[in-house]
């Protein structure tokens, strides 16, 4: 069985005409992991001896004939989605050796869906980054020029299902972290709306902005994990009981009559002049597949990242308060009261990025600081919502860029976290309104790096957005793999 | 408003960090460089703009409500099992009044 853009509708087939073995994709794809895992630096902890037992098993289940919607994929989960027996570090030194009693709900489900666990991806430490270099156990690198960075958060996950380490996997999107190391890897990254798929076991970063999603090869395999991980979860109060349609069902083609707004916000200074060209391209395309193309506006955009970034690290400080060394994680040595312990600990425990985004949250929510910064970013977060309630008025669905640049160097704005921020300025907006977004390739550029085009839908509009985003993968395939 | 060092000292008392001086240094010059940049939301007038903290609560209106109902709890054994340094059922810490 050939790993090389293994999708799960191709998995299936072979284990139904029995030219494979579910234990057979197992063992190659843990082979595949040896020989590229230390140049990639994808997984930080490998369950391999669980996952063959469990292949075993399930190649019983499939001889009698019992088929589930997800039987036999292996599946990576990024390293702070918690996996009950199986250590989920966060990338972070403060939870090196933490080993969660509890699945989160996403995995539990991915797991009644006959899932096979391969691994825990690395990411940026808690979540926090956009290049999977603050990872405090090593970078992530691209698949596709191991001088680039895979982008982040979920870097290890964009990577993993890249070089085709996976089938399928999962990661998390608090402002793109899904969706920007999908366009910069090339493959397809899927943020559903907020309070679509439980946060159970989700270890929090933005409680109001954190959701579970997708990477995977094409959108039938974002479809088909997100129909086994949406929908109501006791366990998670955000979550919501909105009817899970069949997104699989959703994928007809028929895009014929779609209004795509354009905002011209998102094809303004600092777009990369190559990736503009791509998703021009993109939308002309979208037209010629019958779609309509209409020009909106979405005023507040060059307000969202300064929003963000208040509204997540005041998001964030609060959440990892928990981090003291008393209950779990990583503790301080020999300090001698209460008090150091905590100090010491944190300090020693969370890397710059986590210590700056704490240091960021705490500020604005100081006394004397609240208003001015904190409740200042809450009201523009409601003006940001208004302008995708009054664009969704005139369009279905919202087009542009994922990133306004292809995956860029190693090193290259890790001294300059402000520049780092920038890199999201497409995606968070799309947390701040708590919609849709998918992510997916279009094309390469000059230099052979992928570029991603995003698509936003309304609220629990995933089936809208899945089904033409389907549409256009149909007619445009994207049949590049990385050079490895 | 800039950030000074003070500002920094008095920020990582409240988060329970232990910044070294260099990190004071660094902390400095970046958080004034990130303060300064949001600040760019005082260019928009907010009067009367209610705050959001959850967006999409319209569509997700139906959200959290359930029972409460006993259910199973984690247990003292597993609850314990990520701890640092736990002690007959317990989780150890240091001293917690400090000496005057």
């Amino acid at each position: 069985m050939d790993l090389i853009g293994l999708t799960v509708d191709r998995l299936h087939e072979a284990l139904r005409t029995g030219t494979t073995s579910v234990r057979e994709v197992c063992v190659r794809t843990f082979e595949r992991i040896e020989a590229l895992n230390e140049r990639l630096g994808v997984f930080l902890t490998l369950n391999e001896d669980e996952a063959l037992r469990r292949a075993e098993a399930l190649d019983r289940d499939l001889a009698r004939g019992e088929w589930r919607p997800l039987l036999g994929v292996p599946i990576a989960i990024k390293d702070n989605i918690c996996t009950r027996g199986l250590r989920t570090t966060c990338a972070s030194k403060i939870l090196r050796n933490f080993v969660p009693p509890y699945h989160a709900t996403a995995v539990e489900r991915l797991l009644e869906a006959g899932a096979i666990i391969i691994g825990k991806t690395n990411c940026d430490e808690f979540a926090m980054g956009s290049s999977n270099e603050n990872s405090a156990f090593g970078v992530v690198r691209n698949p596709w020029d191991l001088e680039r960075v895979p982008g982040g958060s979920s870097g290890g996950s964009g990577a993993a299902v890249a070089a085709d380490l996976c089938v399928v996997a999962l990661g998390s999107d608090t402002g793109g972290s899904v969706r920007l190391p999908a366009a910069f890897c090339g493959v397809v990254g899927l943020k559903p709306t907020y309070g679509r798929v439980s946060r159970y076991g989700l270890v929090a970063y933005g409680s109001s902005l954190d959701q579970i999603g997708p990477i995977t090869k094409t959108v039938a395999d974002a479809a088909r994990v997100l129909q086994v991980i949406a929908g109501r979860d006791p366990r998670d109060s955000t979550s919501s009981n909105h009817p899970v349609p069949d997104y699989v069902a959703a994928l007809n083609g028929e895009i014929r009559g779609l209004r795509l707004g354009v905002p011209r916000e998102y094809f303004g200074p600092g777009l990369d002049e190559e990736v503009k060209t791509a998703v021009w391209q993109a939308i002309h395309r979208f037209a010629d597949l019958g779609a309509e193309i209409v020009e909106i506006r979405l005023p507040h955009t060059e307000y969202a990242i300064a929003c963000y970034y208040i509204i997540a690290t005041a998001e964030a400080s609060s959440n990892l308060a928990r981090y003291d060394g008393v209950r779990y994680g990583y503790r301080a040595e020999g300090a001698r009261t209460l008090r150091e312990m905590y100090r010491r600990t944190r300090q020693e425990g969370f890397g710059a990025e986590v210590k700056r985004r704490i240091m960021l949250g705490t500020y604005v929510l100081s006394a004397g600081y609240y208003d001015a910064y904190y409740l200042k970013a809450l009201k523009v977060r409601t003006l940001i919502e208004r302008d995708f309630r009054e664009a969704f008025t005139r369009c279905d669905l919202i087009v542009g860029p994922t990133s306004p640049t292809v995956a860029f160097r190693l090193g290259e704005k890790t001294e300059d976290p402000l520049a780092m921020y920038l890199s999201d300025i497409y995606t968070i907006m799309a947390n701040l309104a708590a919609i849709p977004a998918i992510s997916i390739p279009i094309g390469l550029s000059r230099e052979g790096l992928p570029i991603g085009l995003q698509l936003h839908a309304r609220h629990f509009g995933e089936a809208t957005l899945l089904r033409a985003a389907h549409a256009y993968e149909q007619a445009f395939p994207f049949t590049h793999r990385p050079p490895l | 408003m800039p950030i000074t060092k003070r500002d920094v000292e008095k920020i990582a008392e409240l988060a329970h960090l232990e910044l070294t001086e260099e990190e004071k240094e660094r902390f400095t010059v970046q958080l004034a460089a990130i303060v300064a940049y949001v600040e760019k939301l005082n260019e928009l007038d907010t009067t009367d703009v209610s705050p959001m903290a959850h967006a999409g609560r319209e569509e997700r209106a139906d959200y959290a409500q359930r029972d409460d109902e006993v259910g199973e709890g984690l247990g003292q054994e597993r609850a314990l099992g990520n701890a640092p340094d736990p002690a007959r059922g317990y989780f150890r810490v240091p001293r917690v009044i400090e000496e005057g």
